[in-house]
């Protein structure tokens, strides 16, 4: 009784899915494959090599130091990076003073001790980074209508997130002849800027980086538009996982404990099981 | 309990003496996991999966205990505490990427186990209860698995949470009142993330019970073995201890290995970059995916993308999605094959090995695919394939096959004929 019930059951489920099979395969054979503009011209991000990948990677710091440059002088007018405090910046490899100046360069929300008014201060180095805009309204004021994303967990928060930051920094582009001809309506538009890794290939966003020269850097390195882009992508791997480093540090000697203590337990169980056939 | 043959557990130390006597817990250890059982002593590496389970279980717990002191349910904080937990709590990161990929570490075993289970037919009598419970421990990890990963408070976290809610207001009249009332209002939000916490909190020790309870039914009839001949003399068996601790410590060393590799180097290769973007219900994300580990379920959910008659797509897709777990609770009753093993049943062998799981797979890859062709087609044959192979295939192969002849005992199996006939001259 309840095969012939399982068995109905079971063709009951199959004849729903050959419904559903055959009424998909004839739209499909009608219609094929969707065919837009995202789906033929937007590209997977480039090539990107940085210190920490690998698992022996480590923070190239004098890296950091100059992406954090980047993004304070560049970035931080229109994005926040609400997980990092300035403390943090001493992992790289700042002492205590030069984390107080640079906390003290920035005017964080306040309260004044005698009236209690709400105002600003300079920031000390407990403080987190301070917000560019003051709500979401104002930013997409400023913004073209778009909310410049946090950037504290970009690299994590995209596919192939250091790598990605690069491309699109690096990717912006005239939209090609080809895209306009075949897809006239996939035209960027006003305030959009073509860019084949971003998701709908019209961002937002105009290019940041513009020529060489627009962060000086504190240690003489040449600042092309394509070195000012992989040092903030690196950068932002760091605001991204500060801990990534002592994690791959960690990794090694955990896996050699755990290599031993799976031969040695390997060598007992030959030993245990030596006069038991099986 | 247990064979004949069971060592029995007598205490020398008068200390152990007297608690035998008060609360006899260490003759119970000794009998459960110590050398008071004896095993079959042909099982093989597929067997280690279930004491891997309990460990990925111990290690949920505890990871999860530390997690629950730093973290915050409260929708406005969530997605901050979790980051605070990975930057500023000493360990933080280890802990929570411990418990993250400890999820997938024990689905992956619980997989394996699983499917152990279908192809050595251990749902088949007498260890029915052993296999029902198991069916009951997996539903309760799918529950508290899926929970767990709404509490980050990610756009996935939110977004999965909408979706997985959303199928139960395809069920007709009482459906949407149903999803409000499970999420505390009408879409995901703070009543949502703390009962989700509550629970996420409490189911964990639920599984415990039921596993206590699936071990003691397991303990009634003995372990199964790869021959499916049930245990007949002493010579069949081995003691747990230290013949199987050893066996599952060296596998366990080898587990851990593989799982602090990923933790270590590959932490977030399982999870979704989208689950590091903070919730935001005026945004939906491009594909909305859940974790890996439901990706079967979920092909089969969206197989189903046309009404059958009078029944919706997305009802269609709920009741298969269900069924194509529940109908797991049948099984010793639809495959009524008097042999266990599918090593000697070349029929069934042979639906297994080129049916059910090149299904499994594409309805793995599916699952985590766009819901685009030529995607859904192929997981709708897979779908059709699952059904037809447990509803259909199983249970008229099992009355139609002609098993492989059996060896007389597992020590013939593993002897060979004569050599058991020399070691029963000697005994």
């Amino acid at each position: 009784m309840i095969r012939i019930l399982s068995i109905l059951v079971g063709l009951f489920f199959t004849l729903a899915l050959v419904w559903s099979f055959g009424i998909g395969a004839v739209n499909f054979a009608s219609e094929g494959l969707p065919h837009t503009a995202e789906t033929r011209f937007h590209e997977h991000p480039k090539h990107l090599h940085l210190a920490s990948d690998g698992p022996f990677g480590k923070f190239d710091k004098q890296q950091l130091q100059r992406g954090f440059q980047v993004y304070k002088e560049v970035c931080a007018a229109c994005h926040s990076l609400n997980h990092v405090a300035f403390r943090d910046l001493s992992q790289l490899g700042y002492n205590e003073d030069e984390v107080k100046a640079i906390a003290a360069g920035f005017q964080v929300p306040g309260v004044d001790p005698n009236t209690g008014e709400a105002t600003t201060r300079a920031g000390m180095p407990t403080d987190y980074f301070p917000k560019p805009f003051a709500n979401d309204i104002a930013a997409r004021a400023a913004n073209n209508n778009a909310i410049p994303p946090d950037l504290s967990l970009m690299a994590k928060a995209r596919h192939d997130g250091a790598a990605y930051v690069y491309s699109l920094l690096t990717g912006y582009q005239d939209q090609p002849a080809e895209l306009l001809k075949d897809f006239p309506e996939a035209k960027t538009g006003p305030g959009l800027h073509y860019n084949p890794y971003f998701a709908n290939l019209n961002l937002a966003m105009a290019p940041p980086l513009t020529g060489e020269g627009q962060v000086e850097y504190s240690d003489g390195t040449k600042s092309s538009v394509d070195q000012m882009s992989q040092d903030v992508a690196a950068f932002l791997v760091w605001t991204a996982e500060p801990t990534l480093e002592k994690r791959k540090q960690t990794g090694w000697p955990v896996l050699g404990f755990l290599l031993f203590l799976t031969v040695l337990g390997y060598m007992a169980y030959r030993n245990v099981w030596a006069d038991k056939k099986h | 309990m247990s064979f004949p043959w069971a060592n029995e557990y007598k205490p020398s130390h008068p200390f152990m003496q007297w608690m035998d006597e008060k609360l006899p817990l260490p003759r119970f250890v000794y009998n459960a996991i110590g050398a008071g059982y004896p095993v079959p002593r042909n099982i093989n590496y597929w067997w280690n999966f279930g004491v891997l389970a309990l460990v990925c279980l111990a290690l949920q717990i505890v990871t999860g205990i530390v997690l629950a002191m730093h973290y915050a349910p409260n929708a406005l904080v969530a997605f901050d505490s979790t980051e605070h937990i990975m930057r500023d709590v000493n360990w933080g990161w280890l802990m929570r990427y411990a418990h993250a990929n400890g999820a997938s570490a024990f689905f992956v075993v619980i997989y394996i186990h699983i499917f152990r289970g279908f192809f050595y037919g251990s749902y088949k009598a007498p260890r029915e209860m052993v296999w029902l419970l198991g069916v009951v421990i997996f539903l309760l990890m799918m529950a508290t698995a899926f929970m767990g990963y709404v509490l980050p408070w990610g756009q996935m976290s939110f977004w999965g949470a909408k979706v997985i809610t959303g199928l139960f207001s395809a069920i007709p009249i009482v459906g949407e009142p149903l999803q409000q009332w499970l999420l505390g209002g009408f879409a995901p939000d703070n009543a949502a993330l703390n009962r989700f916490f509550s629970l996420h909190y409490l189911l964990p020790f639920v599984i415990v019970g039921v596993v206590v309870l699936h071990i003691w039914a397991l303990h009634i009839p003995g372990s199964s073995n790869p021959t499916g001949v049930e245990v007949k003399s002493e010579s069949d068996t081995v003691p747990f201890y230290p013949y199987f601790i050893a066996k599952d410590g060296w596998a366990l060393g080898g587990f851990l290995f593989l799982y602090c590799a990923v933790l270590f180097f590959a932490p977030n290769y399982l999870g979704h970059p989208d689950n590091y973007i903070p919730a935001n219900p005026m945004s939906t994300p491009a594909h909305i995916v859940p974790e890996w580990y439901f990706w079967p379920f979920y092909a089969i959910l969206r197989a189903f993308t046309f009404d059958f008659f009078f029944v919706p797509a997305k009802l269609m897709g709920v009741l298969a999605m269900f069924s194509a777990i529940l109908l797991w609770f049948f099984l010793p009753w639809l495959d009524r094959s008097p042999v266990r093993s599918g090593h000697y049943r070349p029929t069934f062998r042979k639906f297994f090995w080129f049916g059910l799981i090149p299904a499994m797979a594409v309805l793995f890859y599916c699952g985590g695919a766009p819901a685009e062709e030529p995607y859904v087609m192929l997981s709708q044959i897979a779908t059709a394939y699952y059904f037809l192979h447990f509803l259909v295939v199983l249970p008229i192969v099992s009355s139609v096959e002609r098993p492989d002849p059996l060896p007389f005992s597992i020590t013939e199996a593993v002897l060979g004929k004569d050599e058991n006939a020399a070691l029963e001259a000697a005994e």
